[in-house]
């Protein structure tokens, strides 16, 4: 069992996931997304090898209206 | 008339600028960036709702990146490092793209600039390869360090974000203008087209906007009137204004041939 912080929100995983199966999971996949894995920029291009591990802190944006 | 706006070597037609916060709905923020013919536009970067309706509607298909040049912000940062982290986030968000609007702010209540934070996070981003277009105050020696700092933009308050006040110190204004050599948009203040219209006389490169046009009870219309102000601000400026004086021997209308005046 591992617990990762999702912006801020503590979820729980029976067993390690990469983060794109994290993605999967949260129906995020195809959405223009970004992340920050423990206050770095995990690329797009890393979401199928990097494997979550208990205690990441990740933090997933989206563009919204703004001044 | 050829007078482009250029920013970090880019050159753009529209010297407004937009917001796309607080419309009623996407379709009204569209409809007033067409009606503004803003060419940039500043987006927000913000968490992704966890629950999220896959069918949700999203600002990118209202707002396409191929009609509009994305200039994400940070807004609601208060330190240089949490503006850093939005920015880099942004980049990664948006393919690559480096132009950036960094606004770093001091207190909740009046949203006001901390330029300390700002100058730090202007440092770090510009080391990083970012364009940095700034939000500050309009302190002239601030503004110029930024600019020495190597921000492709300057864009100082006129009045707090949101206030609608106007130009409230059109002096500062000059002040920064007459040091810096990259573009000076005035971010933040303007109420109404008028006040675009002075920021332009008074030679700004460019404005910058969000609740002028969404506060507004018509932001259509309203961003129409904007687009004029901007453009007749500029076309102001460049045409250069009459002295001002407190009164004029010299009549618009010819002085001979008046009626009833004697023949000499």
């Amino acid at each position: 069992m591992i617990t990762v912080s999702i912006n801020g929100e503590a979820r729980q995983f029976p067993q390690t996931i990469t983060i794109a199966a994290l993605i999967e999971q949260m129906s995020l996949t195809g959405k223009r997304i970004a992340l920050e894995r423990n206050g770095e920029i995990a690329p797009r291009g890393t979401f199928a090898t990097q494997q979550l591990a208990d205690g990441d802190k990740l933090e997933i944006v989206v563009a919204v209206g703004g001044g | 008339m050829n007078d482009k706006l250029i920013i970090a070597g880019k050159s753009y037609n529209s010297r407004l600028l937009v917001g796309t916060g607080k419309y009623k709905d996407f379709t009204e923020t569209r409809a007033a960036l067409d009606a503004s013919g803003a060419e940039i536009v500043t987006v927000a970067i913000r968490r992704t709702n966890l629950g999220q309706n896959a069918n949700e509607p999203n600002l990118l298909d209202a707002v396409p990146m191929s009609k509009f040049t994305y200039l994400p912000n940070t807004a609601g940062c208060y330190t240089a490092d949490d503006a850093v982290r939005t920015l880099r986030l942004a980049r990664e968000l948006l393919d690559g793209h480096s132009l950036v609007k960094l606004e770093v702010l001091g207190d909740p209540q009046s949203l006001y600039p901390n330029v300390i934070e700002t100058i730090a996070a202007a440092k770090t981003l510009v080391a990083e390869g970012f364009q940095v277009m700034v939000y500050t105050s309009d302190d002239p020696i601030v503004a110029k360090q930024l600019e020495d700092i190597g921000c492709v933009a300057v864009m100082p308050l006129a009045s707090l974000i949101g206030s609608g006040m106007g130009i409230l110190n059109p002096w500062n204004l000059q002040l920064i203008m007459e040091r810096l050599q990259v573009p000076v948009i005035v971010d933040a203040g303007v109420g109404t087209a008028s006040d675009a219209a002075i920021a332009m006389e008074l030679g700004c490169a460019g404005v910058l906007m969000n609740t002028a046009i969404a506060g507004a009870k018509d932001p259509v219309l309203m961003a129409s009137a904007m687009k004029k102000g901007v453009e007749a601000g500029r076309e102001a400026f460049l045409a250069g204004r009459m002295p001002k004086k407190l009164y004029s021997a010299s009549p618009s209308s010819p002085t001979a041939g008046i009626i009833g005046s004697v023949r000499s």
